[in-house]
Formats: C-alpha cells, structure tokens, sequence
C-alpha cells in the first residue's frame, strides 16, 4: 500500500486519531493529530493530564493502534489506516529508544548488563554488547556505576544508565515519558542538556512528554494537547 | 544474557527458601518410590535368601506367604523321590512377638531342616545350627547379637550365628530354627492344655505339619518337567521361584503399592500446583519488567524463556537437593529405601514435564503484558 510522502522528517503524523471505548462510553483520546519532528530536534509534549500525550506517545511507540491517519517513523511508512509492519516489536527495537519516567531499569542486571541488554536482543555478540554498553556508560558519566545494580543508583544515575539503555542501539527517534519528573533542578538540567546533546550527534528526534516547568525551556519546539487535539 | 538466571540470582534467598520447601516435597516423592522399591525388596529377601528352584505347597493355595498352606512333613520325602530334585527341605513359617531387652520385637520365625534347602544362605557372623534344639541364626535387623539368649514359647533359645538381608514383605526381621524347634513352637500345648487334653482322652495330634517344600532342581532337567511332575497330585500346587516372585509382587504387596501410588499421584500434583502459583506469583512480582523488556523489543520468546526456565530451575533443584536428601538419610528410614536409577530417571521427567505444565498459567498471563504498561507511572 503507498502511504503519504513525508520530507526531511523522522517522525510524521498525519491525521491520527484514537478512541477507546464505544458510544456512551467512548473517550477520544486523539483527534486528527498532525506532527513532525526532524532529525536533531527535541521537541516538548505538554499538555494536562487527560490530554492524550500518553496516547500519543504510544502510538508514536507503536504500542497503541491508532484508528485512522498515517504515520511514518525513519522514512518508513508505518500505518496507513493499518499497521504496514507486522513485526512492531522489531521496529521499536531497530529504530525506537524508550526514557521513562522512573526509569524502568530491570533491577536484576546490573548498569552495564541493563544497557546490553538491548543490544543482546538485537543479536549484538555479547563482547561487542558489553564493550558498547560500557562506552555509553561512560559517555553519560556513571562509568563508575558500571557494575551497581539499580537500586543502588541514585536517582539522576538511574535515569543516566536507563537513557544510556535508549541509546543503546542508536535509535533515530526518541521517545521520553516524563524524563526529569523524578529528578531535582540541576540533575533534570543535565539530563535535558543530554538529550540535546543526543539529537544533535545523532541526528536523532526526541519526543519528551513532561509537566516540568522547569525544562520547557530547554526544548526546539512544544507541541501542546488539549482533549487529544493539537493546540500548536 | 541469561535473565532467568540473573533474576534467581538477584533474589536468592527466596528462591533458596522455595528450593527448600520443593526439595522436601520432591524428597517424599522420592521416598515414596524408594519406599515401594523397598517393599518390593523386603517381599522377595526371603524366597531370595531361601533360593528355592520350586516351591510345593498345598493343593489350591498359592502359600507360604499369600495364604495359608499346610502339608504333612512327609510331603518332604515325596517330593525329593522325584526325578530331577537334587535336594528338598521342608519349612514353616510363624510370626512372633517378644519382648526382648526392652523393647517389643515382630519375628518370623523360619523352621528349617539344617543342610536341606530353607535356611539361611549366607552367615555374616557365627555358625549355623549344629545343634537339633534350642538354637538359632537371626537377621542382623532384629539387633541380636552371637550368644544372645531369648524366650520364644516355653524354651529359651541362643543366637548362634547372624545373617542379612532376611526380612517379610512386611519388614519384619527372620529368626530360623530347626523345623523341629519350629514345630514345636507353633503347635505344642502348654502342660496344663495337655493334660486336660489327656484326660478327656483325646489323642495326641499330630505336629508334623510344615508350611511347603522347597526344592532344588538339577540344572540338566527343565524346572517346568519336574513341576509337571509334581501337579500329578492333586492336593498339591506347585510354583516356580519366578512365580512365587511375581504372586508376593503382584499380590502381597498390592495394597501397598495402590497406597503408595496415590501418595506419589497426590504429592506430584501438590508440587506441581505449588510449582505454578510460585511461578505465577514471580510473574505478576515481575510484569512491570516484562513490560519493559516487551517495550525495549524482546520477543514473547524471550519471556517465556526467562518463566520456563526458572521453573524448570526449580523443579530440577528441588529434585536434586530431595534426592540428596534421601539419598543421605535412607538408611536411617524405619523401612527400606531403595532408589533405583530407573526410578529416578522416570521422576525426574515427571518433574520436567509438571515443571513445564505449572509454567501455563503464568505464560499466559506474561504474554498478555501490554508494553504500554511500562509507560504507566
């Protein structure tokens, strides 16, 4: 099937909606979304609670099937009115990287093992894996919490070691849920300035849902949701 | 990367605490195959002890050891005569209870004719029965010692040598004696019985009853000819040692073994259910991370990997240690254990499959895990 033609872009919407439930009970969720965020940007998703940027987000992860649009991640048409891929578990782990907002580290691996993980899916030999995991570590400067196991991170090393995790197997898009909720203002900065720092080597676009005042600043542009539409 | 692994490393001390619990029920499992093995053995120790080729005994009864059977001690004389028995003794067989040192002891007394076929094969200690009166060789269980002296009836006995390995398919420990000594004990009136019995005038019976005749054949004739032979008379029945075997296999022990096999149904289907609410249970402690790992991309079979092999972890350790564990401590069970590798092998593949089939449930519920779950505060 030919979907739509999108340019320059890594993560094109067009006219997505979502609902779930019927009749009485429906709740629209997303009303004909439209987005794109390009290579090297970082983009902010605001919006109260209820809004849909969770729904969005999903979506966006392939983890929720929208009703009807388009949707094209890294070039490749992904749903035209029905999912184009099948196998979306593969996609997310070749091109998605996920942030969460706690984390979300397997608290049985340690830091290293937590970031090879990934590549150990993707089939990486397991040297190679750990010899990446280990450069990530350190390029987010918790090489010396390469062996603690999660709960012996403090929180802005958690949040380090699982952003290491999304980068892992150099994702184009990015998609962070609430990165810096659980973080003070000088670690939630840091964490930002990262991600910024990201897209640019990467050229990698980031899509971050947040709350946070205090890093609206820090993003290329805000996309703002109001009962599942796109205010701007 | 091994996650079922390093999740039963991460949390140890449950699952060492659940290694334990399984291991101990595995272990009775075990037991109760060993324990079954056990009786199967202890049936046969005597006929096996007595290494009879044939065995006569009353007509229609698969005696001595299903049901009763009685004969004349003559039968012994008769059946020798016949072509092809090198040699044949005659036996009886009496259970017994004494006190002895303190402590109640269940016997069975074997009455033998010493240098004929229905005594102890093999002494580990001491002599065998030199003596017609008053002596006898017991099994190592009863804890006698050479020179022990105990009151069995009216007369007082000495232990004069010692052997292994006899015992009823009911455990009980064997004493043998002369058949003569045996007689007398299972049929002697007491002296005030007696002479009241002559005082009415009755005649004094006959105590020359032995319980079967036990036969050696010569190897160059077929067991089953001189069997044959012997089934002209019909008052008598004959069995071979295979068939003795087969009745106190298949019959005398038969209650046991249904019991038996109930137990093992009954505590396989426990371990199996405690298997799968164990294994359900650290799946649902486990489904924000399986989430998680189904958002990061791992595939269902990745999932399924890291529960089935933690269950199949389990099950096999549990096993092993239950195994060890009885292994370590069989012989201080008041029955015989005996764990025969055939067994094992067969519960082991027992405990893979209910390892495997206890997964069910806790698969199902990880598959269903929605990725988006790792998205949710």
């Amino acid at each position: 099937m030919q979907g739509p033609t999108f340019m320059n872009a890594l993560i094109e919407l067009r006219d997505i909606s979502k609902h779930f439930g019927e009749g009485e009970t429906r709740v629209d969720a997303l009303r004909e979304v439209t987005l794109s965020v390009g290579a090297g940007e970082v983009v902010g998703l605001l919006g109260p609670s209820g809004s849909g940027k969770s729904t969005l987000l999903n979506v966006i992860g392939c983890i929720v099937e929208p009703n009807k649009g388009s949707m094209n991640l890294d070039g490749e048409v992904v749903y035209a009115n029905q999912w184009l891929r099948r196998d979306l578990r593969r996609l997310r782990l070749e091109k998605i990287g996920f942030i969460f907002q706690f984390h979300n580290l397997l608290p049985f691996l340690d830091s290293t093992d937590n970031v090879a993980l990934v590549l150990h899916l993707a089939g990486y030999p397991k040297a190679d894996a750990r010899r990446r995991a280990m450069d990530l570590i350190e390029y987010l400067q918790v090489g010396h919490r390469r062996h603690a196991m999660p709960a012996h991170l403090s929180g802005g090393e958690a949040q380090r070691v699982a952003i290491a995790r999304a980068l892992a197997n150099r994702p184009r898009i990015i998609l962070a849920d609430e990165p810096t909720a659980a973080l003070d203002s000088e670690r939630a900065g840091i964490v930002m300035d990262l991600l910024r720092k990201l897209a640019a080597e990467q050229q990698a676009a980031i899509i971050a849902v947040t709350h946070d005042e205090k890093i609206i600043g820090r993003f290329d542009r805000i996309f703002r949701l109001r009962d599942g539409r796109l205010e701007s | 990367m091994n996650l079922a692994f390093r999740d039963m490393r991460h949390k140890l001390g449950r699952f060492v605490v659940t290694w334990l619990g399984l291991s101990l029920l595995l272990g009775v499992v075990v037991t109760m195959a060993g324990i079954y093995r056990g009786m199967i053995a202890d049936a046969l120790a005597l006929p096996v002890s007595i290494d009879a080729d044939l065995w006569v005994v009353q007509g229609g009864t698969n005696g001595p050891f299903a049901e009763i059977s009685r004969m004349p001690g003559a039968t012994r004389e008769m059946i020798a005569r016949i072509h092809g028995i090198v040699m044949a003794g005659a036996v009886t067989f009496q259970p017994v209870q004494i006190d002895h040192a303190g402590r109640r002891l269940k016997l069975e007394v074997v009455g033998f004719e010493p240098g004929r076929p229905g005594g102890p094969v093999n002494l580990t200690a001491g002599r065998g029965i030199t003596r017609s009166h008053y002596e006898l060789i017991a099994d190592r269980k009863t804890g006698f010692a050479v020179g022990d002296r105990l009151e069995l009836g009216r007369d007082v006995y000495t232990v004069v040598g010692l052997t292994q390995g006899s015992v009823t398919a009911s455990a009980d420990p064997v004493v043998y004696m002369t058949l003569q000594d045996a007689q007398d004990l299972q049929f002697d009136l007491s002296p005030p019985e007696a002479r009241r019995e002559t005082a009415r005038g009755a005649e004094r019976a006959d105590t020359d009853i032995v319980n079967a005749v036990v036969a050696r054949i010569s190897p160059n004739i077929p067991v089953e000819a001189v069997a044959a032979d012997v089934r002209r008379w019909k008052h008598l029945s004959v069995l071979s040692e295979a068939e003795q075997e087969a009745i106190l296999t298949s019959v005398v022990i038969e209650h046991a073994r249904h019991q038996l096999g109930l137990f093992m149904g009954v505590l396989t289907v426990v371990s199996a259910v405690i298997i799968a609410l164990i294994i359900y249970t650290l799946t649902m402690d486990k489904l924000r991370e399986i989430a998680t790992l189904k958002l990061i991309g791992a595939s269902d079979r990745t999932i399924i990997g890291l529960i089935v092999q933690q269950a199949l972890l389990m099950g096999v350790v549990g096993f092993a240690v239950g195994t060890a564990l009885v292994w370590s401590a069989k012989d201080r069970f008041p029955r015989r254990v005996v764990l025969e590798s055939t067994d094992l092998g067969i519960l082991f593949g027992v405990v893979v499959v209910v390892c495997l089939l206890a997964t069910a449930l806790a698969v199902r519920v990880a598959v269903r895990v929605d990725p988006a779950r790792a998205l949710a505060g």
